[in-house]
């Protein structure tokens, strides 16, 4: 009698084991640098609003927004590499 | 990849299972996943980071859009012009309820105002009229005391001036500047 979850029925993960392990340093390594560039954005922008200047406000809030996007798309990657 | 379903994988310190502590014997877990979840709960970890610095920006945005600035107060009248002695100063409030505004003369017919808190940790500024300089005590902070710019210390912003006109005699702040540089 076959066993219901057998070795064979496994879908086989589309990288080894190790090449996994060299994408997620490589996407962690990118998404610390997309949130530090976030932060001094972000410190900028708060320095320029306090200071009364309030034409950064837009495009700083939609760069962020971007490395948002870039960052929550490359982790929906890391999730999807595991199917 | 039937390689890494049978690999049996290394302890971190790199030593074989038989020459681990007790308890990693009796408890072996599969390291190298062990590893790689850890490192992708980082990721995710900083992704909700990201998500918070984004919301920072859109609550600034909003904050400006949607915050109802007043535009600058009417002027009013904070001191007649002969109140002060040339390097004396006076505090007053503009508008009223505001922080502390520090009106300073500087000469025979020169006056300036400057907003009191610091634009490092808002601690409060005192004149140095002797020294041309106004200079925040709590981090050895100092600003030029003619135009309000810092010139040592934390403070990387200008401090917010008040403009003033004589009017008959008296001194009016008429707005605030806010200044980046």
């Amino acid at each position: 009698m076959k066993a219901p979850y057998a070795e064979t029925d496994r879908p086989k993960p589309r990288f080894a084991r190790s090449q996994r392990m060299t994408i997620v340093n490589g996407i962690l390594a990118f998404v610390v640098i997309m949130v530090i560039l976030q932060l001094w954005l972000l410190t900028a922008t708060m320095n320029a609003y306090l200071g009364g200047d309030a034409t950064v406000l837009l495009p700083a809030a939609l760069v962020s927004l971007g490395c948002l996007g870039l960052n929550a798309g490359l982790l929906w990657y890391l999730y999807r590499l595991e199917r | 990849m039937a390689q890494d379903a049978e690999r049996v994988t290394t302890p971190p310190d790199g030593r074989p299972l038989s020459e681990q502590p007790r308890w990693r014997q009796d408890f072996p877990i599969d390291w190298e996943e062990d590893e790689y979840v850890s490192r992708r709960d980082l990721v995710k970890f900083i992704v909700l980071t990201s998500l918070a610095f984004a919301t920072g920006q859109f609550w600034l945005l909003g904050k400006q859009r949607f915050g109802g600035g007043a535009g600058q107060p009417q002027p009013v009248p904070i001191a007649e012009a002969g109140e002060l002695p040339i390097g004396g100063y006076k505090m007053f409030s503009y508008p009223e309820g505001s922080s502390p505004r520090l009106l300073i003369r500087t000469g025979d017919e020169s006056f300036v105002a400057y907003d009191q808190q610091c634009t490092h940790l808002l601690c409060p500024v005192v004149p140095n009229v002797e020294e041309d300089a106004l200079h925040c005590p709590c981090h050895n902070g100092w600003f030029d005391l003619q135009t309000g710019r810092p010139t040592a210390g934390p403070p990387r912003r200008p401090l917010p001036r008040i403009t003033l006109e004589i009017r008959d005699g008296s001194i009016y702040a008429t707005g605030i500047e806010e200044r980046t540089v």
